[in-house]
């Protein structure tokens, strides 16, 4: 049992999801967050003057997944998230966390069987 | 007066009111988050105890027979109570009363720039009624009364001793204005918290919308009734509207590599700042320009400011003050004798004289302006401090003095 944790670009979010739930990843969590990576904060002019915002806006997106679904998961998410023909800076990170147990609050099933 | 002109009239009125949610939500767009409903109340409530100042004594310090014949401050009691307008005196007595309220009311709202974010509402309230009678008063006696032979009453210095042009209030309104919004700024000192951006600028929009439609009220309304004037100064003004957001852009294209919708929202301003005084003086390309080079002269004054360390927190010396400085001097030289207002420009063979005339009666405006505004603020500071403090400060006004959030705080 895995946890994908990707940050992704905005834009992004809906062609992924979309992708995923085609290859039949249905549970998803996003959530907006604030943060900052190689592609650093931005400049706005307000009035002329230089006002640098430090974080960008990106999504977090979470799901959960068997092991052997992993790979192919990873592949969707990561080709699906790349901007442009080679990718840019900021398209996003993408790691995967081994987690301890999985428990469906409905049915009180566990495991693999409650993802 | 004919039913005709007070027909448009009092459609040019209710324009003008428009003008104060338009300021507010100007105002308040461009500060943060958690300042939004305490600049709101500032500039509403402006309007709110300016009417009351008003109808006590104000309308007759400003449009009163000359103290002493001086021509530099009204008869207070001439107008008090208003109980004389409440029969028709056939002259729209009634009508200019409510029409000057509102001039009155918006040239102290333009004031609450130089407090943003960081004054107590009581001292605003207070000051708000001060500074009517100290010093809107006076400037706008000394443009706004005329001489009136027939009746034998004698109006203010500026307009009738020295001659000086002014057509809708550029001195008694935006000069006045931004050196005031400068002069409460020094007095409170600058904000500790970083300001933030500008937390919704399509509400800003909305108020430069709402603005700008006040504004065709208030140079139309001013040219007296449904005529020849009132057709050209809203031309002019649109004129002048079109001119400065151009203005603007440029400047900051060049500058900053980018045009943006502040910066284009505030040379519409600017723009019709400048033309405010000279609306009725200037040909239609010289509005183009009075717009384009009181909107670069704007951009170019908060740039200035900011290097000095003055939390003049919206502008509105650089806004008003500088672009209400730029139309006048643009028409000293380039007034068109075939407009409506018949004055010669310097280069349409009008006397140098002119200049001088102007220069008095913009330092003369500046000055008095700035000079009783620091002693008013001053002066209450020392009998109570008129600043909140710090951790009000911090928390933000909406919430710290008016016991409301403005929005949700996640969004904070």
């Amino acid at each position: 049992m895995k946890l994908i944790t990707a940050v992704i670009k905005p834009i992004r979010l809906e062609s992924i999801c979309s992708e995923l739930e085609k290859a039949g990843f249905s549970g998803i969590t996003a959530t907006e967050v604030q943060g900052r990576g190689a592609q650093g904060g931005r400049t706005e002019y307000y009035r002329g003057q230089e006002f640098s915002v430090m974080f960008r806006t990106k999504i977090r997106l979470e799901l959960l997944v068997a092991d052997p679904d992993l790979e192919r998961a990873l592949e969707i998410i990561v080709n699906t998230a790349k901007t442009g023909d080679e990718g840019e800076i900021g398209d996003g990170k993408v790691w995967v966390t081994t987690l301890e147990q999985i428990i469906r609050v409905r049915t009180g099933e566990t495991g693999e069987a409650a993802i | 007066m004919e039913a005709a002109d007070m027909a448009w009239l009092l459609a040019a009125f209710a324009m003008v009111l428009l003008m104060f949610p338009g300021l507010a939500m100007l105002y308040g767009g461009m500060l943060n988050g958690r300042n939004v409903l305490n600049m709101m109340l500032m500039v509403l409530s402006a309007l709110a105890v300016t009417g009351v100042v008003y109808v006590v004594i104000g309308h007759g310090l400003v449009l009163g027979d000359s103290v002493g014949g001086a021509g530099i401050i009204g008869n207070p009691f001439e107008y008090t109570f208003f109980s004389d307008f409440m029969s028709d005196d056939e002259a729209g007595g009634t009508f200019w009363g409510a029409f000057y309220i509102l001039f009155a009311a918006i040239s102290v709202a333009l004031v609450a720039s130089g407090a943003a974010g960081r004054m107590k509402f009581g001292a605003w309230l207070v000051f708000v009624a001060l500074w009517i009678i100290l010093v809107y008063s006076p400037l706008g006696h000394w443009v706004f009364a005329l001489d009136n032979p027939e009746a034998g009453t004698i109006g203010g210095w500026m307009r009738n001793q020295l001659g000086f042009h002014d057509f809708a209030g550029g001195t008694a309104v935006h000069m006045n204005a931004g050196a005031a919004g400068l002069a409460l700024a020094v007095v409170l000192g600058k904000r500790k918290m970083s300001p933030g951006r500008p937390h919704n600028l399509p509400l800003m929009m909305i108020g430069v919308g709402l603005l700008a439609t006040g504004w065709m009220g208030f140079n139309g309304g001013t040219a007296g009734g449904a005529n020849f004037m009132a057709q050209y100064v809203i031309l002019t003004t649109l004129l002048a509207l079109c001119g400065g957001m151009l203005g603007f852009i440029t400047i900051e294209r060049v500058r900053d590599g980018h045009a943006t919708m502040l910066g284009l929202g505030t040379g519409a301003i600017a723009g019709m700042v400048g033309i405010t005084p000279v609306a009725d003086v200037v040909g239609p390309i010289g509005a183009i320009m009075v717009g384009f080079l009181s909107a670069a002269a704007a951009a170019w004054a908060i740039t200035w400011k900011r290097r000095h360390q003055i939390d003049d927190s919206l502008d509105v010396f650089a806004v008003h003050g500088i672009a209400g400085i730029t139309g006048s001097l643009f028409a000293t030289f380039f007034a068109n004798p075939k407009a409506p207002g018949e004055m010669a420009g310097i280069f349409f063979g009008g006397h140098f004289a002119e200049l001088g005339h102007e220069l008095i009666a913009i330092a003369a405006t500046l000055i008095y302006s700035f000079c009783m505004t620091f002693a008013i603020a001053w002066v209450m500071n020392k009998i109570s401090p008129i600043r909140v403090s710090e951790a009000e400060e911090e928390a933000g006004l909406d919430n710290s003095i008016h016991a409301e959030s403005a929005y949700d705080s996640r969004q904070l």
